[in-house]
C-alpha cells in the first residue's frame, strides 16, 4: 500500500508544483519556440522540447493536472450519484428498487466506448448552446467528466445497494427505527458509514479507469482540446511524429500507465485491508 | 429457464427499439449534416438547391417522422445507403464484421488460454513469489492504455526492427494468406496483452475459491493426484464463473477492438463505427451501433444462461 500511495503522491505533488517548476525554468507549458523544436534534454529543458518547441516537462506536468483533476472529479461525482441511487434502491425497496436496478443493468449492458464516441462528438450548438460556451475549454473538460459519470455511477450504485440491503436488516438499524428515527437520519448515520469501505475501494479503482477513458477520448481528438494538454492529447500529437521523435510518445503514455497502475494497486491494497477474510479477490 | 430466456429476448428487442430511437436522435446532433457536406464540396449550390436537397433527404421533417420512416424501412430489411462506402449499409457492414470477428476471435482465444495457465499457476500457490509476480503483471496489463501499447509495439516491431507491417490488412494476390497473417500479428498481440490481465485475475480468483472447497479436501484425502485435483475437481467448479466471463466477452467481439483497429488501420467494425460517426454517415453509424448493442446484449444473456446451466443451484424465475 505504501508504494502506490507514494507514487500517486509524487505524481500529484509534481503536477501541483507545475507553476513553481515553470518559474524555475523561466517558461510556461504553452510558450512556443519554433527555433528550438525537438530539442534534447538540457538545463533549460530537462526532458527536451516537443514539435512546437514547448518544454516537455512542463507539458507533462500540465497534462497531469488536467488528467488527475478529471479522474478525481469524475470518480467522486460518479460515486456520489451512484451512492444516492444505490441507497434509495436498497433502503426503499419495492418498485423504486426494481426501476433503478433495471436502469443500472441497462447501462451496463451497452457497448460503452462506441456510444461514448457518439456523445463526445455531439455538437452542443445544435442543442442551442451558444458557440462561445460550446467551444470553451471548460466545456471540453466538463464534457469528459459528464461522460465518465454517465457510465461510472453503476458500479457504486450496485455496491451500495448490496451493502444497504445487508445493513438495513441489522439490529442497530431496527433499534433506530423503533426509536422513531427518520429515514434520512438512518440513511446518513447508520447505513452510509457501513457502505463506506467498498465504496472507497471502488472509487479508487475508478479513478484509474477514468484516466484511461479520458486519455482514449483525448487521443481520438474528442476529449481535452488544445491549447490545454492532457496526457492523452499529447499522445495524439506524438503519434504523427513517431518516426522523428519517439520519446514524445513514450513519456505521456508511461505517466498514464504509472498513475493507473498506482490507483489499481492502491484499490487492491485497500480491499485487502477492509476485508481481510476474503483471500480470493477479483 | 425457457420462460426466462423468452422474457429476456423480448426485453432485448424493446431495448434495441429504444436505443435505435436514442441513437437516431443523437446522430442528428453531430456537427454538420450530409447536405452541408455536399455544399462544401460544391460551392455552386444555391439556397434553393439546398432546400430541395434537404427535403429530398427528409432533413426538414420533424425527428419523430424521420425516425418512423427509417424504422419502417429497416424492419423491411432496407438499412439505407452508406455514403462513405457508396454501397448499401449491409454490404458495407458484413465484410467488416467478418474482419473484426477474425481479429477478436483469435486474440480472445489466445488471451484466454494464456490466462487459464497463468491463473491456475498463481492460484495453486497462493502468496508465493510466482503468485505475486503473476498478480502484478496482471495489474500492469489492466493499467496499460491500449493505444499506447499499440504505439509502442509499432515503434519496436514495425519501425525499429522492421519485422512486421504497422497497419492495414494485407493485399490480395500471391502469398496473400501469409501477408494477412503478418498484418494480424501486432493487432492480435495488442488485444491479447490488453485483455490478458483481467482474464488472469478472474481465473485466479475462481480457482482459489474452487481449491478452498470441501470436496477438494475430500479428493486429496482419497489420494487423488495433484494433477487430477487441479484439472478435474477444482477446474470443474471454477468453470462456472469462468464461463460467465467468457460469455460476457462474446458481447465485446463486435466493437471491442475500436481503439486497436483505429491504431492499426485494421478494417473492422470498431474502425467502421468511428469513421461512420466522424464522417456523418448516418445510416451506417446507426446500423453499426445497433448491431454492436445487439451483440453485447446477446452476450449478457448468454452469460446468464450459462450460469444457470452450469450451476444447478441457480434458477431463474
Amino acid at each position: 500500500m505504501r508504494l502506490p500511495l507514494l507514487l500517486l503522491g509524487a505524481i500529484a505533488a509534481a503536477a501541483l508544483a507545475m507553476p513553481l517548476v515553470a518559474a524555475a525554468l523561466h517558461a510556461d507549458p504553452s510558450s512556443v519556440d519554433l527555433l528550438d523544436r525537438f530539442a534534447g534534454p538540457s538545463a533549460a529543458h530537462p526532458l527536451g522540447t516537443d514539435e512546437l518547441g514547448r518544454d516537455m516537462l512542463l507539458r507533462l506536468l500540465e497534462g497531469g493536472r488536467v488528467s488527475l483533476t478529471i479522474g478525481v472529479a469524475a470518480a467522486l461525482t460518479a460515486a456520489a450519484i451512484g451512492t444516492a441511487i444505490g441507497v434509495a434502491a436498497g433502503y426503499l425497496g419495492g418498485w423504486t428498487d426494481r426501476l433503478l436496478m433495471r436502469l443500472t443493468d441497462a447501462v451496463i449492458a451497452l457497448p460503452l466506448l462506441p456510444l461514448l464516441i457518439v456523445f463526445a462528438a455531439l455538437d452542443l450548438r445544435k442543442l442551442g448552446v451558444p458557440h462561445w460556451v460550446a467551444d470553451s475549454a471548460a466545456i471540453s473538460l466538463l464534457r469528459i467528466v459528464a461522460l465518465a459519470v454517465l457510465i461510472g455511477w453503476t458500479t457504486a450504485a450496485r455496491l451500495v445497494r448490496g451493502a444497504t440491503l445487508v445493513t438495513r436488516q441489522r439490529d442497530f438499524v431496527r433499534a433506530a427505527q423503533s426509536l422513531g428515527a427518520g429515514t434520512l437520519h438512518i440513511l446518513v448515520r447508520h447505513i452510509l458509514p457501513n457502505v463506506m469501505a467498498p465504496l472507497v475501494v471502488a472509487t479508487t479503482l475508478s479513478v484509474g479507469d477514468i484516466i484511461l477513458l479520458e486519455s482514449v477520448l483525448s487521443f481520438l481528438g474528442l476529449g481535452v482540446q488544445p491549447p490545454l494538454a492532457s496526457w492523452g492529447s499529447m499522445l495524439s500529437n506524438a503519434e504523427e511524429l513517431m518516426n522523428s521523435a519517439p520519446l514524445l510518445a513514450v513519456y505521456p503514455g508511461a505517466l498514464i500507465f504509472l498513475t493507473v497502475i498506482a490507483c489499481n494497486l492502491l484499490g487492491d491494497a485497500l480491499l485487502a485491508r477492509f476485508d481481510p477474510r476474503d483471500p480470493a479477490r477479483v | 429457464m425457457i420462460r426466462f430466456a423468452a422474457i429476456r429476448l423480448v426485453e432485448i428487442a424493446a431495448m434495441l427499439a429504444l436505443m435505435s430511437f436514442v441513437i437516431y436522435g443523437l446522430i442528428g446532433l453531430m456537427p454538420g449534416d450530409p447536405v452541408d457536406l455536399m455544399l462544401t464540396s460544391d460551392p455552386h449550390l444555391s439556397a434553393a438547391d439546398v432546400a430541395r436537397l434537404k427535403s429530398l433527404y427528409g432533413i426538414d421533417r420533424p425527428l419523430i417522422e424521420r425516425y418512423l420512416a427509417w424504422a419502417q424501412m429497416a424492419l423491411s430489411g432496407d438499412l439505407g445507403y452508406s455514403r462513405l462506402f457508396s454501397a448499401p449499409v449491409a454490404a458495407a457492414l458484413l465484410p467488416r464484421l467478418a474482419n473484426s470477428l477474425e481479429l477478436l476471435g483469435s486474440s480472445f482465444a489466445l488471451a484466454f488460454l494464456l490466462a487459464l495457465g497463468l491463473g491456475i499457476a498463481a492460484a495453486r500457490h497462493p502468496g508465493s513469489r510466482l503468485d505475486a509476480a503473476i498478480n502484478f503483471t496482471a495489474f500492469a496489463g489492466i493499467s496499460l492504455p491500449t493505444f499506447w501499447l499499440a504505439l509502442i509495439l509499432m515503434l519496436i516491431f514495425a519501425q525499429g526492427l522492421g519485422w512486421l507491417p504497422a497497419s492495414g490488412m494485407g493485399e490480395a494476390g500471391s502469398g496473400a494468406l501469409l501477408d494477412r497473417l503478418r498484418h494480424l500479428v501486432l493487432p492480435v498481440a495488442t488485444l491479447t496483452i490488453a485483455s490478458l490481465g483481467g482474464y488472469t485475475r478472474y481465473v485466479r480468483a475462481a480457482m482459489r475459491d474452487a481449491l478452498g472447497q470441501d470436496h477438494i479436501r475430500t479428493a486429496r484425502a482419497k489420494g487423488a493426484s495433484e494433477l487430477r485435483v487441479v484439472w478435474h475437481h477444482a477446474l470443474r467448479s471454477a468453470l462456472v464463473p469462468i464461463a460467465t466471463i467468457l460469455a460476457l466477452s462474446f458481447g465485446t467481439l463486435v466493437s471491442g477492438a475500436l481503439i486497436t483497429e483505429e491504431m492499426f488501420a485494421y478494417p473492422g467494425m470498431g474502425k467502421l463505427i468511428f469513421d461512420a460517426v466522424m464522417g456523418n454517415d448516418y445510416n451506417l453509424a446507426l446500423a453499426a451501433l445497433l448491431l454492436a448493442t445487439a451483440v453485447t446484449m446477446a452476450g449478457n444473456l448468454a452469460a446468464d444462461l450459462a450460469y444457470a446451466w452450469l450451476d444447478p443451484r441457480v434458477t431463474y424465475r
